[in-house]
Parts: structure tokens; C-alpha cells; sequence
């Protein structure tokens, strides 16, 4: 899993080397250059804050100052199963915080963060757009309205069978094919 | 040479001089953090150093004045100390009141402040602010404490004076925003840990050399 993920962000690397080409080294040009990259990956690595700051020839603290400015930049890639915990009005009458700290709590990351192995990622957002159902947390693009603490534990667990059936199906697969 | 007066002391100074510092060389206190004297423009973001300057419509932070002949000033207005206290008070409410166990005890310039202004230290007006964790290890040789960081920037304008480019920044926003290290710089001529100024310069004792 490690070398897969190191695989990646090497590639993330290279893709920006090559993009960055076409860009100039005006200080207008860094929050688009940063814009670019969270378009192509949906994050900014850590290796890419120094590719950019070599790239303007600014120290990488200045370009981490502004990339931590913005709330539109993030520092961790997206989950498989991104969770979203809605916190809007509705929601929070209903004790989503509540939630968010027991995904929190089971998943052993913060908000805004990915886990290590890349399987969840965990965000707040503002609204969802069905208060009728709040509580709501929406993982990947499945909607799930009247959350309670307690739900949180079966909502993970669920995916986690899920993804260990379709490994078995891919290793029956396998076998019956050799 | 310009002839100002001070709360009704004449100062004879050079013209275009910087107020706060010709009022604090002449020994008439004026609360302020973030002023350096060879910083150009000034960071001007403590809020603190108001003045009331006859002509201008309100009080002005005096560190981004500039001396000119016949210039009046009032240090001591009740609209000035008004705006200093509710900055003091916003600057404390995010700030770990801990004199006793604080490197900074006795040199703090809060403290110094809220004895001049007569602000307690642990005012109940503002709700505190305080950030989750209180210790942050900071590359490659330092502590930081964000609970007791002002935020005033005297690390970040020093180490850019000492080195040429920052290797500090502020990180985050609003109440959120922390001092932080990211990276290095290229053939650095010298090391942080025998540099060290940021620490040096510090009202706050917020960031710390760690030795050993």
C-alpha cells in the first residue's frame, strides 16, 4: 500500500514539473499555480509546496502561508469514502457536532484529515440541502439523514464489509480463473 | 529641525522621523507591540500605539506617523486609552495568563501594559480564546507556544532582516493564525540554532530556543 501511494504522489510531482512550465514567476501567479494543482490532485502535497516555492524562487514558508490562508487549499488527499458531517443550522440544533467528534473519534483522525491508509477521508460541511433530515453525514454520494451517534460505528463498519466481500468475490474471481 | 509638542511638551526632533519612536526616546509611554524601528513600513497590526494628532479626524496608530514641524499630539485622551484597552483586553482573552511559570515574568510587555492602562490580566469582558494545543515543536531547533504568541511578527520580519527570506510565516487565518517553519532555505549560511533571533526577539517568550 505504501509504495502504491508513494507511486502516486511521485507522478503528482512529475504532472506538476510539467504544468508549472507554464507559469511565470510574477507573485500574481502563485495562487492560480496552487489552484491548478488542487484541480488536477484535489490536494496539495507537501513535496508540491516546495516544487512551487523552488519554481516563483520565494522561500516555501511564504507559500505555505498563503496556501494555509485560503480555506479552498487542503493539505490531505481524498479518502475513498470521503465523509462529509453536515454542521448547518438544522443539523447543529440536532447535536451534529456530537457526530463529527465520534467519526472523529472511530476513524483516529480530525476533521479536514485522511486516514493513513487512505480509506476515509472526514469533513464538515455548511448544508446539504435536506434539513428535514438532519442530522445528516454523506459518505461518498450516499445521503444518510437522521444520523445519531451511535449509527456511526454501523455506517463504518457497513463499508468495511462491504470492501472485504468484494475482496473475497475478487479472489474467488482469481481461483476460478487459474 | 521640527519642533512638536507631546501632551504639551515642546520636542525638538528631525522632521520625518518616526512619532512613536521620538515620543518613546523622550520618555513618554505609548502602549505598543509590534513596532520595530528599522522596519519600513511598518507591520502597524497591534493596534496599540494610538495617538490623537491635532487636524487628523481620529486617533492614529503613531508608529505610521511621521514627524513634521508643528505637529500637536495627544497621547493621553480618554478615546485613545479606550481603544487601547479593548486591543489589550482582545490581545489577553487569547492569552495564556501563566505569569508565574512564563519565561517573559516581569519583561512581559502585557503585563507592563496592563498595569499602565490599568486592564486586569484575567478580564472576565471577553470570553478566552485559547488554542488546542499549547506547545508546538518548530523546525529544526525551536518550541513554540501558540497560547502566549501576540502574533506581532517581530520573528517573521527578523528572520527576513537576518537571512534575506523568511523561514518563518504566519499559518492559518483569524483566530486560527499560528507562527510556523515550513522548509528550509537553500545554502544557508547560517544555521538556526546559532542564529536564533526570532527567539531573541520575542515580547513573549513564545518562541524558545531548545538546547541541548
Amino acid at each position: 500500500m505504501d509504495e502504491t501511494i508513494q507511486a502516486q504522489e511521485a507522478a503528482i510531482l512529475e504532472d506538476i514539473g510539467e504544468q508549472l512550465k507554464d507559469y511565470d514567476q510574477n507573485r500574481g501567479s502563485l495562487i492560480p499555480i496552487l489552484q491548478m494543482i488542487q484541480q488536477r490532485h484535489q490536494y496539495l502535497p507537501p513535496d508540491s509546496i516546495r516544487k512551487v516555492a523552488e519554481h516563483m524562487e520565494i522561500p516555501s514558508s511564504e507559500v505555505y502561508g498563503v496556501a494555509t490562508f485560503y480555506n479552498q487549499f487542503r493539505f490531505h488527499p481524498p479518502g475513498k469514502n470521503p465523509i462529509k458531517v453536515c454542521l448547518g443550522t438544522a443539523c447543529h440544533v440536532r447535536a451534529a457536532d456530537v457526530i463529527l467528534e465520534n467519526f472523529e473519534r472511530k476513524l483516529g483522525i480530525k476533521e479536514g484529515q485522511t486516514s493513513d491508509d487512505r480509506e476515509f477521508s472526514l469533513e464538515r460541511v455548511a448544508c446539504v440541502g435536506c434539513c428535514a433530515l438532519a442530522p445528516v453525514a454523506v459518505v461518498g454520494e450516499t445521503i444518510h439523514g437522521h444520523m445519531a451517534p451511535s449509527k456511526v460505528e454501523g455506517l463504518l463498519m457497513r463499508i468495511q464489509i462491504h470492501k472485504e466481500m468484494a475482496e473475497r468475490e475478487k479472489e474467488k474471481e482469481k481461483n476460478e480463473q487459474s | 529641525m521640527a519642533i512638536i509638542t507631546v501632551d504639551g511638551l515642546s520636542i525638538e526632533t528631525e522632521p520625518g522621523r518616526n512619532l512613536l519612536s521620538v515620543c518613546l526616546e523622550n520618555d513618554i509611554y505609548i502602549p505598543h507591540l509590534c513596532f520595530m524601528e528599522w522596519l519600513d513600513p511598518p507591520h502597524a497590526s497591534c493596534r496599540l500605539c494610538y495617538v490623537e494628532v491635532e487636524g487628523k479626524a481620529g486617533p492614529v496608530p503613531s508608529c505610521t506617523v511621521s514627524v513634521a514641524s508643528g505637529m500637536a499630539v495627544k497621547t493621553d485622551t480618554v478615546e485613545v486609552r479606550s481603544l487601547q484597552r479593548t486591543a489589550l483586553k482582545f490581545f489577553l482573552s487569547a492569552h495564556k495568563v501563566e505569569c508565574k511559570v512564563c519565561p517573559a515574568n516581569r519583561q512581559c510587555p502585557l503585563q507592563e501594559m496592563a498595569k499602565f492602562l490599568k486592564v486586569p490580566l484575567k478580564s472576565k469582558d471577553l470570553n478566552p480564546r485559547l488554542k488546542e494545543k499549547d506547545l508546538e515543536a518548530l523546525q529544526p531547533c525551536f518550541e513554540y507556544y501558540p497560547n502566549r504568541c501576540v502574533l506581532c511578527g517581530k520573528c517573521l520580519h527578523t528572520c527576513e532582516r537576518v537571512k534575506g527570506q523568511s523561514l518563518l510565516t504566519f499559518a492559518g487565518r483569524g483566530i486560527d493564525m499560528t507562527v510556523s517553519f515550513y522548509g528550509g532555505l537553500p545554502n544557508e549560511e547560517i544555521s538556526c540554532e546559532e542564529c536564533a533571533e526570532c527567539a531573541a526577539v520575542c515580547p513573549v517568550k513564545a518562541i524558545l530556543l531548545v538546547t541541548g
